[in-house]
């Protein structure tokens, strides 16, 4: 393997290389479970965040993971108030991998920022934990982790033994902003690959400008695609993003497009709940739903540490199947 | 006829109704004859034309040369170089430096700066002042210093009330107002161009009607108040369209296109090279084709080059951040070769280069802005000012980003072959490029 | 499976041909009841003691002499545990390494006698890996090595408990212990 291996996007890794994630995150899952969740694969390894904007959650995931696998953890966490508009993050990151960095965790509110980055290195891996409107992977992953988890538990399996054949012809619907959702792109190409049908359901506005060549359906009514949906994926309307003027309300949202109590009711039995978090209780969903068992947000944060901890050690130790070299630039 | 101290011989000469195998014999700045052989004096310089087009020098409406403010990206005159290697003999500055050019000061510290350089300089105004869109620049002091051509480029006037009165304005003084047509409102936030790329690749748009509403806001405003209108860098299918019947009703509107509109669509986006970022953004394949066939059947006067110089660690910035534009002045002439060469003649192509960007910017008299400029566009005949392109088609340009004259290297086409290369160029008589190498 | 070497590893894997027998499956079995009895002659029984094998050879074995043992000292129940060393390896970033199979250890190894198992015993690595890996699941009273096949080339200071049989091999040869007894052969690519 030549080259440095990178997770920019889930397309990069194709069924196969998801496969392989989920399967050496359910090892990591069950060193979690242990009294000392602590395994000494990265022992000498460091790790960066770079988290450019400001997330609590996913930056403490991140490093969380990191730790567990005992490499050495370096945060930066530049939020963008402190950061001078036009400072070069080329000047940043070579500064950073000159300080014998092995991986670059970056979340940044510009899409491609991973990319560059990538483009910019030598011997450092860059994990996208987020750019813009653009994809968050590992979330995607995590998603698929948990649905798989369920899915397992209710048939008395291993989740390893379903492998990924329980996605195949799985009906996901992904409701909310997906417009400017980086989460929403992420589990489109994911559950995809994997072989599930997924349907958008969102306000004409907070649907993307063009759906030309997205793998997916638009659900016309909320309401029976709620009722035909295996998984129904939550997200949160975006108002950092600058999704709140894209419709008149909050209020209006709920009532269009909201899991409500009265919409969960039409929810099959069988239906899992996700959402990426954090939940905005009353928004997109009521907050007595938010609380029912097929609402999966615990798991899907706990899994989150196990997954991150599968990427750093196939990006670091290991190999990603599928995942093409980024070439340095000249 | 005076000794001549320059023949540039063997090359097919281009005229407004074709080629003629003809030498171009130069004395002092001017050309004293164009005939099928010049015996060169001893003494005389003779440059080889063989295989080769020799036209009207290159004039390029829409350069940025960042002087005054944005040195560390071009000066005036690293730009003025970069333009001989591409064949121009007559550049005009856009507005939008550090300060702008909204006042005769600046004005005319510019074209002092453009004096002596490779290529003669000119300028365009701003139409507001500071470029804000709030108030009308001084433009009959700026007309005054020979400014014919005003623009707030870089951005739309987006107030059409004052851009009416700014028409209503300009048609008195007897010069052309230019809209960069960028809505605003529409295009806000946006980095590229908006449709299946933006939305796959998560980077916020500007939609095609972005541009085509400000487009056929201002063909109304030129024929409410009778003003002629230039457009600059047309990028849509749609505003194409709309300039087509504007023409066709007879309206006073021109139009220019940059090459990398004629070539290059928004899938380069996909790796998120900020390189690629421009605006107008690039667009679809329907948006190129139409602009190509726009240049063929004279819906769009001119190819504008929209030279657009940035300091490489501004394009190092993530892409939304990134600043948009790309060079332009050393790959004009072979893109439009490559693009339009099977389409239209070579007489056409000089055409959009040269003579018809000339009386754009009303250049095509001597001395516009007063000593050190010459009449440009052509035609090349005897009496003429001597500013020549000569343009080997069998040549090739290869795009070495290091190797260019520009200061700055965001140049799209790194790496790229194009056919056919300007091996000469003459300004005022004085070679300032021989076999693609620059003299000064 | 053979080895658990580096160059044998998923996802580069690889075929193994077998040339030569050197057990038979019942050999195995009777090496597997002796070593059982020597395991309850150090120990004095098996209170206190738990099996754990090593991905994914060992397993087999484990089970096995669980079973043996639980009929030699009529004892109900024997804790089994298994072990996979993925994460605890020397060699990760140098070769791709992914986790083969379950770790499970069912009880706190606090305070008791582990008896790890394991199929081939070749330059110890391995075993170093599980020593590391046991540590951190209670730190037991004492830790054995039982190994079917001991076929030397050690490059580090280990050493087997229990040893079904002393193989002399050489280094390229591989050695592959199955159902149907142990095998000496070669890999070949896919």
């Amino acid at each position: 393997m030549t080259g440095t291996q990178h997770l920019l996007s889930v397309a990069d890794l194709g069924p196969q290389g998801i496969a392989e994630v989920l399967h050496v995150a359910e090892a990591f899952a069950e060193v979690e479970r242990r009294s000392m969740p602590k395994v000494p694969t990265l022992r000498g390894k460091v790790v960066a965040t770079l988290f450019f904007e400001e997330s609590t959650r996913t930056r403490l995931s991140f490093e969380t993971a990191a730790k567990r696998l005992s490499a050495d953890v370096l945060s930066l966490a530049v939020a963008s108030s402190s950061v001078k508009k036009g400072e070069s993050l080329r000047d940043t990151v070579e500064t950073v991998e000159a300080m014998g960095i092995d991986a670059i965790i970056i979340r940044h509110s510009s899409a491609g920022a991973p990319h560059q980055v990538a483009r910019w290195v030598e011997r450092a891996h860059v994990v996208n934990a987020g750019d813009g409107w653009h994809e968050h992977p590992t979330q995607a992953l995590l998603d698929c982790f948990t649905v798989r988890q369920v899915l397992a538990e209710r048939k008395g399996a291993a989740p390893d033994e379903l492998g990924i054949s329980c996605f195949e012809d799985l009906r996901v619907l992904i409701v909310g902003d997906v417009r400017h959702s980086r989460v929403a792109r992420s589990e489109v190409l994911a559950y995809t690959a994997l072989g599930a049908h997924v349907t958008l359901a969102a306000p004409g506005s907070l649907l993307p400008p063009s759906l030309e060549g997205w793998p997916v359906e638009v659900a016309t009514d909320l309401d029976t695609a709620l009722a035909d949906a295996d998984v129904v994926s939550l997200l949160r309307l975006q108002a950092e993003r600058g999704s709140g003027s894209f419709v008149p309300s909050l209020r209006e949202y709920t009532a269009g497009w909201g899991l409500t109590a009265r919409r969960a009711e039409r929810l099959a039995d069988h239906a899992i709940v996700t959402h990426p978090g954090p939940m905005v209780r009353g928004v997109e969903i009521a907050s007595d739903v938010a609380d029912l068992p097929c609402t999966v947000v615990t798991q899907q944060v706990a899994n989150g540490i196990a997954v991150r901890m599968a990427i750093l050690f196939l990006l670091l130790g290991g190999e990603l199947p599928g995942i093409a070299e980024v070439p340095a630039v000249a | 006829m005076p000794e001549p101290t320059l023949v540039v011989r063997g090359g097919s000469v281009v005229g407004p109704a074709g080629l003629a195998r003809a030498d171009v014999a130069v004395a002092g700045v001017d050309i004293v004859a164009v005939a099928a052989s010049i015996d060169a004096p001893t003494g005389a310089l003779v440059l080889d034309a063989t295989g080769c087009l020799v036209g009207p020098g290159l004039v390029d409406l829409h350069t940025h040369l960042r002087q005054p403010g944005r040195e560390e990206a071009e000066t005036i005159e690293t730009g003025a170089r970069a333009a001989a290697l591409g064949g121009f003999t007559a550049i005009v500055a856009m507005p939008n430096t550090e300060p702008p050019i909204d006042s005769a000061g600046v004005a005319s510290e510019v074209l002092a700066l453009g004096l002596g350089c490779m290529a003669e300089v000119s300028v365009a105004g701003a139409i507001t002042v500071g470029r804000a869109g709030q108030a009308l620049a001084p433009l009959a002091e700026l007309a005054a210093l020979g400014v014919a051509l005003f623009t707030d480029d870089g951005a739309g006037v987006q107030d059409g009330a004052l851009m009416r009165r700014a028409l209503d304005y300009a048609k008195g003084l007897g010069v052309t107002l230019a809209q960069h047509c960028e809505d605003a409102g529409l295009a806000a936030g946006g980095a590229m161009h908006e449709g299946d790329w933006s939305s796959r690749l998560g980077i916020p748009g500007m939609p095609a009607a972005a541009e085509e509403a400000m487009v056929a806001r201002d063909i109304a405003l030129s024929r409410l108040t009778g003003a002629p209108v230039h457009f600059l860098h047309m990028s849509t299918a749609g505003s194409v369209d709309l300039i087509r019947r504007a023409k066709e009703e007879g309206l006073a509107v021109t139009a220019e296109a940059a090459p990398h509109h004629m070539l290059l669509t928004h899938a380069l986006v996909a790796g998120y090279d900020p390189v690629f970022k421009v605006n107008p953004p690039l667009r679809t394949d329907e948006d190129v084709a139409a602009v190509i066939a726009g240049l063929c059947d004279g819906t769009i006067d001119a190819i504008a080059t929209d030279h657009a110089p940035h300091a490489p660690e501004s394009k190092d910035l993530p892409f939304n951040e990134a600043p948009p534009g790309m060079l332009g002045l050393q790959t004009a002439l072979p893109i439009a070769w490559e693009v339009l060469s099977p389409r239209i003649g070579p007489e056409r192509i000089f055409a959009l280069l040269s003579t018809q960007p000339a009386v754009i910017a009303k250049l095509t008299s001597t001395d516009p802005h007063g000593a050190g400029h010459s009449a440009q566009g052509g035609p090349v005949e005897a009496g003429a000012p001597a500013n020549l392109c000569v343009f080997d088609p069998g040549a090739t340009t290869v795009v070495d980003p290091a190797g260019l004259a520009s200061r700055s290297r965001n140049t799209p086409y790194a790496g790229r072959t194009f056919a056919g290369a300007v091996r000469h160029t003459v300004l005022r008589g004085e070679p300032v490029v021989i076999d693609a190498t620059a003299q000064r | 499976m053979a080895e658990r070497e580096r160059s044998h590893t998923r996802p580069l894997g690889g075929v193994f041909v077998a040339h030569s027998q050197v057990l038979t499956s019942s050999d195995v079995l009777r090496a597997l009841t002796r070593m059982a009895h020597e395991v309850v002659e150090r120990n004095g029984g098996v209170d206190d003691v738990v099996l754990v094998g090593l991905q994914t050879g060992g397993v087999p074995l484990a089970t096995k002499m669980a079973e043996i043992l639980r009929q030699i000292e009529a004892v109900d129940t024997l804790a089994v545990g298994s072990l996979d060393v993925a994460f605890y390896r020397d060699d990760i970033g140098l070769r791709p390494v992914l986790p083969e199979a379950v770790t499970d250890i069912p009880v706190d190894l606090a305070g008791k006698v582990v008896v790890l198992v394991d199929d081939v015993l070749f330059t110890g690595r391995t075993i170093r890996a599980a020593l590391n890996a046991l540590n951190d699941f209670g730190r037991a009273k004492s830790i054995q090595l039982a190994v079917m096949v001991d076929r030397g080339h050690r490059e580090l200071p280990i050493r087997p408990d229990f040893v079904g049989k002393n193989l002399p091999t050489r280094r390229e040869e591989m050695v592959d212990v199955g159902e149907d007894g142990v095998w000496i052969g070669s890999l070949e690519d896919k």
